[in-house]
């Protein structure tokens, strides 16, 4: 593949549900190491452009490039094993054990128990749960913190080159997810990742996206890195760093 | 015929109807649970007939006992008097809470956690047999062991029609107005619910932990 080719390339994407239109021609592409962040308000359609790349979703117009091939061209069930999927409450299984867990796409993928084990080991961690000491407990037995380490484990272990992250910190307390924000910073130099990341916190979009894709009912409203984000061109970007700037203005 | 010669065949009697019971339920259950326990996943995968299939076994369900094995009697094939016909009637009774528990120990998996199965590329039977088949299995345990409990009790009419089992006793002891030929049946029975009750518990703990 070439590698400027990118990783993730959505051309012209409509979804509707039902009768409502909930993508309105999306085009958006995501670059190997590359953290694109979906940012917009509750309902603007950020998590369901997420689930027409894995296809949870089917989309109803456009095309989906994955690895410079077609979506619809690709065995569902192989695509699927090859992105990364991070969502809010984690979707651990209950009756696995961490290892076990954090080896999901390993074992769909019949790799041998030996090589199994050690990814698992390498990838417990690199997300900081050492395997020693995390590996055979049972996810009831973490933290909300602890079992969304074990969610990003899950979806790196196949060293998928797409990882697609739903709120993944949402549901976390406020140091635990600055913890996972900085360490997901880490993770991103590390394993080189193209990344759509769904959030609706404008703060984590400025800290954790290479871009910051914007989005109001269903569209693109803006895309801007970080830097330029914060000079706020549209009314939509304005808004939400009203909300920041108020949240700043408390603090100090 | 002696005091001890008479209690020893009461004794054989006994085990002998104990046993008709036990395979009266087991054959009963097991054909219920070849029924219903697919027949319930196949419910979580096709929501449209979800409420009027639990409806019709409902339905099922009210029906008086001594009056469904009536019912039955005079149906070409599936009636007639004797063990088959009562084995339909226990079976029908015993589907709807092996049903019920089915669909709601399936559904009843967390949303988030069929969602990453999905996601992260799992086909529906490794969903199914990996993720919601052992989530369900408290659940589905507790169906099995409520319709055991109430087969073995139901069972005691099979003797109505001619099916044998402990009802045996219960029908003879009625008929002569005799209450220690009652309680011959009775009591087993009673025991064999408790017993079956308490072991089923058991499992279901053990799997609930797991």
């Amino acid at each position: 593949m070439d590698p400027d080719t990118a990783v993730l390339d959505i051309r012209n994407l409509s979804c509707r549900i039902g009768n409502r239109l909930i993508l309105k021609k999306i085009d958006l592409q995501v670059r190997a190491g590359e953290t694109v962040v979906l940012l917009g308000r509750s309902g603007c359609g950020k998590t369901t452009l997420l689930k027409c790349v894995n296809r949870l979703i089917q989309s109803g117009g456009g095309e989906i490039l994955f690895q410079g091939r077609s979506a619809a061209e690709w065995d569902l069930f192989r695509m699927r094993r090859y992105i990364g999927y991070v969502i809010q409450d984690f979707g651990l299984f209950p009756h696995w054990t961490v290892a076990a867990n954090a080896g999901l796409v390993l074992k769909l993928e019949n790799w041998e128990q030996a090589a199994r084990e050690k990814r698992v080991e390498e990838v417990l961690n690199a997300v900081g749960l050492p395997f020693a000491e995390f590996g055979s407990r049972y996810p009831r037995e973490l933290s909300g913190g602890q079992k969304q380490r074990v969610g990003i484990a899950r979806a790196l272990a196949a060293d998928p080159p797409l990882l697609l992250l739903d709120e993944p910190f949402a549901a976390l307390d406020p140091i635990t997810r600055f913890e996972l924000q900085q360490h997901f910073l880490s993770l991103r130099t590390q394993f080189q990742k193209a990344a759509l990341f769904v959030t609706h916190d404008v703060r984590e979009a400025l800290m954790l996206g290479s871009r910051i894709v914007l989005l109001k009912d269903g569209a693109i409203d803006l895309i801007a890195t970080p830097a330029s984000f914060l000079s706020g061109v549209t009314d939509e970007a304005r808004a939400f760093l009203a909300g920041l700037e108020a949240g700043w203005g408390k603090a100090n | 015929m002696g005091e001890g010669e008479l209690n020893e065949r009461l004794a054989s009697d006994i085990l002998a109807h104990t046993g008709e019971h036990v395979w009266l339920v087991l054959v009963a259950m097991a054909v219920a649970s070849a029924i219903a326990i697919p027949v319930g996943v196949l419910l979580t995968r096709h929501t449209g007939p979800r409420r009027s299939t639990l409806a019709i076994a409902n339905i099922v369900q009210t029906v008086p006992s001594l009056a469904l094995f009536g019912f039955l009697l005079p149906l070409p094939f599936i009636g007639g008097i004797g063990a088959h016909t009562a084995i339909i009637a226990l079976c029908l009774y015993a589907l709807l809470p092996i049903l019920r528990n089915t669909v709601v120990g399936i559904t009843g998996v967390d949303a988030s956690v069929r969602e990453a199965a999905i996601a992260m590329g799992m086909t529906p039977s490794q969903v199914l047999w990996q993720v919601e088949m052992p989530l369900a299995v408290p659940t589905l345990l507790a169906g099995l062991r409520i319709a055991t409990v109430t087969t073995i009790g139901t069972a005691t009419i099979a003797a109505a029609i001619g099916a044998g089992g402990l009802g045996v006793f219960i029908f003879q002891g009625i008929a002569s107005v005799d209450t220690a030929m009652i309680l011959a049946g009775a009591i087993p029975a009673a025991a064999l619910a408790l017993l079956a009750d308490e072991g089923l518990e058991w499992i279901e703990r053990r799997f609930s932990r797991a």
